[in-house]
């Protein structure tokens, strides 16, 4: 039978992971799809899962008062989707919604975190791709944030 | 350019086409000449200075197609000036001098993959290059054009890029920094788009124009990417009056953004880029 082993060891994201863990990682995942418009979770569900995007595109919204949802980022092919499975309280932040038909590899955070706590080597290593990504989202989110395109710039 | 410099300095009458709205502060004008001489002969990647009689000088990039001979200018209206030019309409004179300035290098990425990278206004600079290898589709590789504005209706040209993304020759992605209403498309800063177009490193030019610290970004991207600081361009911006370096005012450290750029390769400035001073 065919495994998700060789998808998820060709990703950026696994490369370099020793192959017990990799095998460790392959026994959490499943494959997983999304009609247009189905919510994947909402902004307080609690955290269990993360997401690696194949296809299609996924939108991270916040729900404001009189304004309905604002997309604050899209999520898109070859993307990981949903960080707060490994860090306390464990809860999403934000609210992520399929904005087209998407394919993805869901991976069970609760399962992983559960390991990381036993080996710290395997937590250290999901710290350290985490790490990675949570920066440059927060270097994207300060971009944002100066609005580059306003008369001030 | 006009190789006398006192010719120059005088702007010739030419007469507002047509003026179309592009978003709530961005306007674009069809223009003709007045003295019944074909249109005027431009690079892409060249400004013109465009004179609103009576109220002032300006200098905007030309955004139309290379392979016509209407000029076409998109302005943003940020000013005295550009606020009277967005007042005019079809019949108007307007006075002009140019065009000016260095052109985005379309004939150094013949052969190769070109990556337009355009933030904001920034699109109308690069439009001309991106008609150039439409008109020569066959002389480049693939040709992606990575967009980002501040929201879905500040989208410049935008039956035009719906147009460019139903090619199959052309990779158009965009991304707005605020994602309001009903907008699918992608959410985020332009940059983000970068480390997943589809463009080999080791073959690629990339111009790009925009804000300035959108441009810095834009940069480190390119770089982790792999591409080398010589096949990056970039349009720079500054306080143009005189338009053939003469008057000063667009002085960037040893150079003149109207005579020396407005494009330059980016190893060419990078230490400016990189100094607070300048």
């Amino acid at each position: 039978m065919e495994t998700l082993e060789p998808i998820l060891a060709a990703h950026p994201f696994f490369k370099g992971l020793a192959p017990e863990y990799l095998k460790l990682v392959v026994g959490c995942a499943s494959n997983v799809r999304f009609e247009p418009e189905d919510l994947i979770y909402k902004e307080g569900d609690p955290a269990d899962k993360f997401y690696l995007i194949r296809s299609g595109r996924v939108g991270l919204e916040i729900h404001l008062p009189h304004k309905g949802y604002i997309t604050i980022q899209t999520i898109t092919e070859g993307d990981i989707l949903g960080w707060s499975w490994i860090i306390p309280p464990y809860k999403t932040r934000f609210t992520a919604r399929a904005y087209e038909l998407t394919r993805a590899i869901a991976l069970d955070g609760k399962c992983l975190r559960g390991k990381c706590e036993t080996d710290h080597e395997l937590g250290y290593e999901f710290y350290k791709r985490f790490g990675d990504i949570i920066v440059q989202r927060l270097h994207a989110t300060r971009l944002q944030l100066l609005d580059v395109y306003g008369l001030n710039h | 350019m006009k190789s006398n410099k006192i010719e120059a300095m005088l702007p010739e009458k030419f007469r507002v086409e047509r003026v179309q709205k592009e978003t709530h502060d961005t306007f674009t004008m069809e223009l003709k000449p007045t003295n019944g001489n074909p249109g005027c002969k431009f690079s892409p990647g060249q400004f013109n200075m465009l004179y609103v009689f009576g109220v002032g000088e300006v200098p905007i990039s030309i955004s139309g197609n290379p392979g016509i001979s209407t000029l076409i200018h998109t302005t943003r209206m940020v000013g005295a000036v550009t606020q009277a030019m967005g007042r005019l309409k079809k019949g108007d004179l307007l006075g002009i001098r140019g065009p000016f300035g260095t052109i985005w290098p379309c004939q150094q990425a013949e052969g190769k993959d070109v990556v337009i990278v355009a933030g904001g206004i920034g699109l109308a600079p690069l439009r001309p290059a991106l008609y150039h290898c439409m008109n020569h589709r066959d002389k480049y590789g693939k040709v992606v054009l990575l967009y980002g504005t501040r929201t879905k209706e500040d989208i410049l040209y935008r039956s035009e890029v719906e147009k460019w993304r139903a090619r199959f020759d052309l990779d158009v992605h965009v991304t707005v920094d605020r994602g309001t209403g009903n907008w699918r498309g992608n959410v985020g800063v332009v940059t983000t788009l970068i480390h997943k177009a589809p463009f080999d490193p080791a073959k690629t030019i990339a111009l790009v124009c925009g804000p300035e610290i959108m441009m810095r970004f834009t940069i480190l991207e390119l770089l982790k990417r792999g591409l080398a600081e010589t096949d990056i361009y970039l349009s720079m911006e500054r306080n143009m009056k005189c338009g053939i370096g003469l008057c000063g005012h667009c002085q960037y450290g040893p150079t003149f953004i109207c005579k020396d750029g407005a494009v330059f390769r980016y190893d060419q400035i990078k230490q400016l880029l990189e100094k607070r001073e300048i």
